[in-house]
């Protein structure tokens, strides 16, 4: 596979290493009431799609980089690729 | 010998005679020639036994669809079984064995298989080897694995070397026949890159099988003309002997080029193969297509084979099976090969085609409406029948039958991304589909078009079309005149009537009653077939013989071919060694080496060395006179602890973490907390994985207010990295926090003992105050060493010793424990390896990676209080998951032999004494155990339900696979000064 690396360019897909589902970047409060049960859900209830799926991809092997990489598990086919950080970043995380 | 069946003619060097041996016999042949080629010239027609009849058989092929002619090429540690002998190119000295027969090929002992044969059919394993269950394993499992397999593997380390390469191009080429060359030209004329890769070793494909002209010339000096003006394009790279193999995701081919296999031994410093690994733009299937078949009874002895084969020896390699031959199709273009093989001067006895209407094409007697259905001869073909239309029967002498029941375009590649080929009647063949690998095109006959013009003018078009995807324009050249006749066939794939069974795979001695058999017995879709009759495995992957048995399934199940479908086809293509796919990562060569900053200094000293991870540690330094490695241990223990040890430390992870945020995001990354660790302090840190385990520990020190040197285990160097900046990118974007990881930039030491200090002093240069007041346990800071050169000292302890670690730029670190040594000489300075600092840590109870095991938490590790409630870090809501804080959980507690002169095992198991050593009365186990030199017996760490309130029980220590049971007393886990006070001294 050939990833299409935001600041890189066309990467090889060996330079990566995988984490899984970028809904992992949705962290709870740790200090929130039901932090049990939103950490629950967080680490274990993952969506297993047979099509589009955001994932978490790590250039390990290249500028390190955390990247959301938007790929269809049926082809293979990838549609997106974003920096995890900016990812975040639009999803409310800061600090 | 010679050559008795060579003809006059083809595309072979006869200037060159080169001599080898079949079986131990000598022959000779001429450059160009195939192993096939070259027997088949010499009379040979006998090239193999079936892998489970062991019938006699010979090439059925021209090309690496072979399914029968496997042997054995080469001698001692080069030898390679199930070699096909139609793609081996001939060298002088070549030799080759037959397989699968003993004692001769001639006569084989284990024919009797075919005897038998009625109770070797399909599903013969499932049915015969069920019961009784005790006889698999002694009996059945043994005999066969004895009868397995075809030829047999040397059993030597393979001398040769392989390697790996990469390419890009605009444009991939796959196969070099009229439609390959044709578009390799226009793609290469327009300027781009381009790469035509080709199994074999003389472009043109079929051209150079055929006696068709193209333009003015003859094809195969087209294809030749075309080649010499690519091999001159600098933007073209010609790749002959190279078979791609598998299409990959995104563009990428694999594809295994042959640079030596045509040699009898590699040249000096060449690989035998090399795997390419091709990421292509675009990329276009020119693959042609194979001929399939017809099945009637006996349709499997030496001297039956495909029309197609038959011409292409003639015409490209000047051999014929035999002087008498017969042609048998269902097509047009079985008559070709009696057309070529009449004007070399062979004799066409008859053309039987299935079909009433058929119309003769030359000189020959056509025998239309009419069926082979059966053949005879022991060991070769002399003689096939014919059912004429009148169903009379006719005996035809012959040493040779050409068979075409059509051609099968090669879809191969199209399908390896689960593509699925669609039927045409028309042409009575799959085509490829339209959900093909993206980016990948068809032409020529792989895409079902077989006419040479329109070959031809289909690879110029798609090579346009492709290049045209890129903004790349290119201009169809107008393509030479050459034949362009249609596809005449009439579907006809198996003779009912005959006597005796009738082939579909050759490779797997598959017939007809099998299918028939399968479809009885309820095993009908494709897939069911091929696993319960084996039809379509093993090395040729059924290339000849997939269609044949699905076509008898969907008649039988009343099926269309289209509705019956085919299998999956997947990579690779053809066969691959397995040398290849390992290239250079062989032995020590595996993966890379890494040594550390003291490493030629340990040599020097003898040390043996242990691989962690990548990393080559020293593991411990025998002395003269020292016979067991637990002298060496003991004597570097011993002496630590009296005066002084040292040892390297550097494959520890050294992650730089820096910015106004450090201090807050380390307090988030580790479990206890780190806000208000002063500057100039390290700290013990316990990393948890989000869902409370633990998973790494090290220290965190503070040089500066915005300036932590974080380390992690030699094992977890890497995935704490990942880790820290999945947490730094993903979770908490804005926090002001770098990382680096420097291991590899400084060298570091541990220096531990009583002298520890005194030792240093020697070595730091004379500003740093290095007193117990100055430099407290757990400071550090950054200094000089050696006048002037910069270092950073820690005061942090593994060993339980007044200890420090000592870090130096890498390139100093040999000199730096050359420099140490020498200063602690006074001192009787030791350097101790891995082995006795995991006794000096078990003594001391640090946990280390036999206890941050993947499944404990802070509390089964002792560190429940040092957890900081007051924050959010990572891992701590779910560390407080019900079940992992139960309150009989394990805990990590010492054990102790009760008999000093017992050993405590890591890995037993411990059990209230008197119970039954079960799962259900299991109270925990040994993590890490050693000889203490120190207490002068055996002692261990153990994780022990309830552990923390069991001090001082005795408990039993178990190890059924060892038979290993000893009473042990629960006690803490430091066993050497717990109160500290050496650490602090």
């Amino acid at each position: 596979m050939i990833i299409n690396h935001p600041l890189l360019g066309p990467r090889d897909a060996q330079e990566f290493t995988y984490l899984g589902d970028a809904a992992l970047i949705e962290r709870p409060d740790g200090q929130a009431e039901d932090a049990a049960r939103q950490f629950y859900e967080y680490l274990y209830l993952r969506d297993n799609p047979a099509g589009k799926h955001r994932e978490l991809w790590f250039h390990e092997q290249g500028d390190r980089s955390w990247l959301v990489v938007t790929r269809d598990t049926l082809t293979h086919e990838i549609t997106k690729v974003e920096l995890a950080r900016d990812v975040a970043r639009a999803r409310g995380r800061g600090k | 010998m010679t050559q008795v069946n060579r003809l006059s003619g083809g595309l072979i060097d006869r200037s060159q005679t080169l001599s080898f041996t079949f079986d131990g016999k000598r022959y000779r042949g001429h450059g160009g020639d195939t192993l096939a080629s070259a027997l088949l010239a010499n009379g040979v027609r006998l090239m193999g036994r079936s892998f489970k009849y062991h019938r006699p058989r010979g090439v059925l092929s021209a090309g690496s669809e072979e399914p029968n002619a496997l042997v054995e090429l080469r001698t001692g540690a080069r030898q390679e079984p199930n070699t096909r002998a139609t793609t081996a190119e001939l060298f002088d000295g070549l030799e080759a064995k037959s397989q699968n027969r003993w004692p001769s090929l001639a006569f084989d002992a284990m024919a009797i298989n075919d005897r038998f044969s009625a109770f070797f059919t399909a599903g013969f394993y499932y049915k015969t080897f069920m019961w009784p269950a005790a006889f698999w394993e002694k009996l059945y499992e043994p005999i066969i694995r004895r009868a397995a397999g075809l030829g047999s593997i040397s059993l030597e380390p393979d001398p040769d070397s392989y390697d790996k390469g990469f390419m890009h191009c605009d444009l991939l080429v796959i196969g070099a026949g009229p439609a390959g060359l044709s578009a390799a030209l226009t793609a290469g004329r327009a300027g781009a890159r381009v790469i035509l890769a080709d199994e074999d070793y003389l472009p043109g494909g079929r051209l150079n099988a055929e006696t068709i002209a193209v333009g003015t010339q003859s094809g195969s000096a087209w294809a030749a003309a075309v080649l010499a003006e690519l091999t001159d394009l600098p933007n073209v790279r010609v790749m002959l002997r190279t078979t791609v193999i598998g299409a990959f995701d995104h563009g990428i081919y694999g594809a295994v080029e042959r640079v030596s296999d045509h040699l009898a031994v590699p040249p000096e410093g060449k690989p035998r193969q090399i795997l390419w690994r091709i990421t292509s733009k675009r990329a276009l299937l020119c693959a042609g297509a194979i001929e399939r078949p017809i099945a009637f009874a006996n349709n499997d002895r030496p001297g039956i084979l495909l029309a197609g084969a038959l011409r292409a020896y003639v015409n490209r390699w000047a051999a014929a099976p035999a002087r008498d031959v017969v042609i048998f199709g269902n097509n047009d273009d079985a008559h070709r090969s009696a057309v070529d093989l009449i004007a070399k001067g062979v004799h066409v006895a008859a053309v039987v085609d299935t079909r009433a209407r058929a119309i003769a094409r030359g000189e020959y007697e056509l025998i239309a409406g009419a069926q082979v259905i059966g053949s005879a001869g022991r060991l070769g073909l002399s003689r096939v029948e014919v059912r004429l239309a009148s169903g009379e029967i006719r005996r035809i002498d012959c040493g040779a039958l050409g068979v075409s029941g059509g051609w099968n375009p090669n879809v191969h590649l199209t399908c390896h991304q689960r593509g699925r080929p669609v039927w045409r009647e028309d042409i009575a063949a799959f085509v490829p589909g339209p959900d093909g690998p993206v980016g990948l095109r068809v032409a020529g006959a792989a895409a079902g078009l077989f006419s040479t013009a329109e070959t031809l003018s289909s690879g110029s078009a798609a090579a346009v079309a492709a290049l045209g995807d890129l903004g790349i324009s290119a201009r169809a050249a107008r393509p030479p005149e050459t034949e362009d006749a249609p596809v005449a066939i009439t579907p006809f794939w198996h003779v009912s009537g005959g006597k005796g069974r009738a082939w579909l795979d050759q490779q797997n001695d598959v017939t007809v009653k099998d299918v028939k058999l399968a479809h009885q017995e309820n095993f009908r879709s494709v897939e069911h077939l091929k696993r319960y009759t084996t039809l379509g495995m093993a090395t040729d992957q059924g290339k000849t013989s997939n269609l044949g048995g699905l076509a008898v399934m969907a008649e039988l199940t009343g099926q269309t071919i289209a509705e019956t479908g085919t299998t999956i086809f997947r990579p690779p293509y053809t066969p691959v060694a397995l040398g290849v796919l390992a290239g250079r990562a062989r032995g020590k060569e595996f993966r890379p080496v890494r040594k550390s900053p003291s490493h030629r200094w340990a040599e020097e000293q003898g040390a043996v060395f242990v691989e962690t991870g990548m990393w080559l540690r020293a593991q411990w330094f025998p002395k003269p006179g020292e016979t067991h490695w637990r002298e060496s241990v003991d004597r570097e223990v011993l002496a630590t602890r009296r005066s002084v040890g040292i040892c390297d430390v550097t494959t520890l992870g050294k992650i730089d973490v820096q910015g106004s945020d450090a201090a807050a995001f380390l307090n988030r990354i580790y479990a206890n907390g780190f806000a208000k660790l002063a500057v100039g302090k390290v700290r013990y840190g316990l990393m948890l994985r989000e869902d409370g385990i633990a998973m790494d520990d090290g220290t965190a020190a503070r040089l500066a207010q915005d300036h932590f040197v974080v380390t992690t285990t030699t094992a977890n160097a890497v995935s704490v990295y990942r880790h820290m900046e999945f947490a730094r990118q993903c979770l908490w974007p804005d926090m002001d926090v770098q990382l680096i990881s420097t291991t590899e930039s400084w060298a570091q030491f541990s220096v531990a003992g009583p002298n520890a200090r005194r030792l240093l002093q020697k070595v730091v240069d004379p500003e740093h105050d290095l007193s117990n007041a100055a430099f407290p346990y757990m400071a550090c800071g950054e200094i000089t060493v050696c006048g002037g050169l910069r270092a950073r000292l820690f005061r942090i302890s593994f060993s339980g010793e007044l200890a420090y670690e000592i870090a130096v730029p890498t390139r100093y670190g040999d000199a730096m424990i050359r420099r140490l040594m020498a200063a602690g000489a006074e001192f009787d300075v030791v350097a101790y390896g891995t082995e006795a600092l995991g006794v000096m840590r078990i003594e001391k109870g640090h946990a280390a990676g036999n206890e941050l095991n993947g499944t404990t938490t802070a509390r089964n590790l002792g560190m429940a209080q040092m957890m900081s409630r007051a924050k959010d870090s990572i891992g701590a809501v779910l560390s407080e998951r019900e079940g992992l804080t139960a309150p009989d959980g394990l805990v990590l507690v010492g054990l102790r032999p009760v008999d000093p002169s017992q050993q405590v095992l890591a890995g037993a198991h411990l059990m209230i004494r008197g119970t039954v050593a079960n799962a259900a009365n299991d109270q925990g186990y040994i993590t890490s155990a050693a000889y203490s030199p120190n207490l002068g017996y055996s002692i261990g760490l153990a994780l022990l339900r309830n552990g923390a309130a069991r001090i001082g029980e005795v408990i039993e220590a178990v190890s059924p696979l060892t038979g290993l049971n000893v009473e042990v007393e629960v006690v803490s886990p430091h066993f050497i000064d717990p109160e500290g006070e050496r650490l602090r001294a």
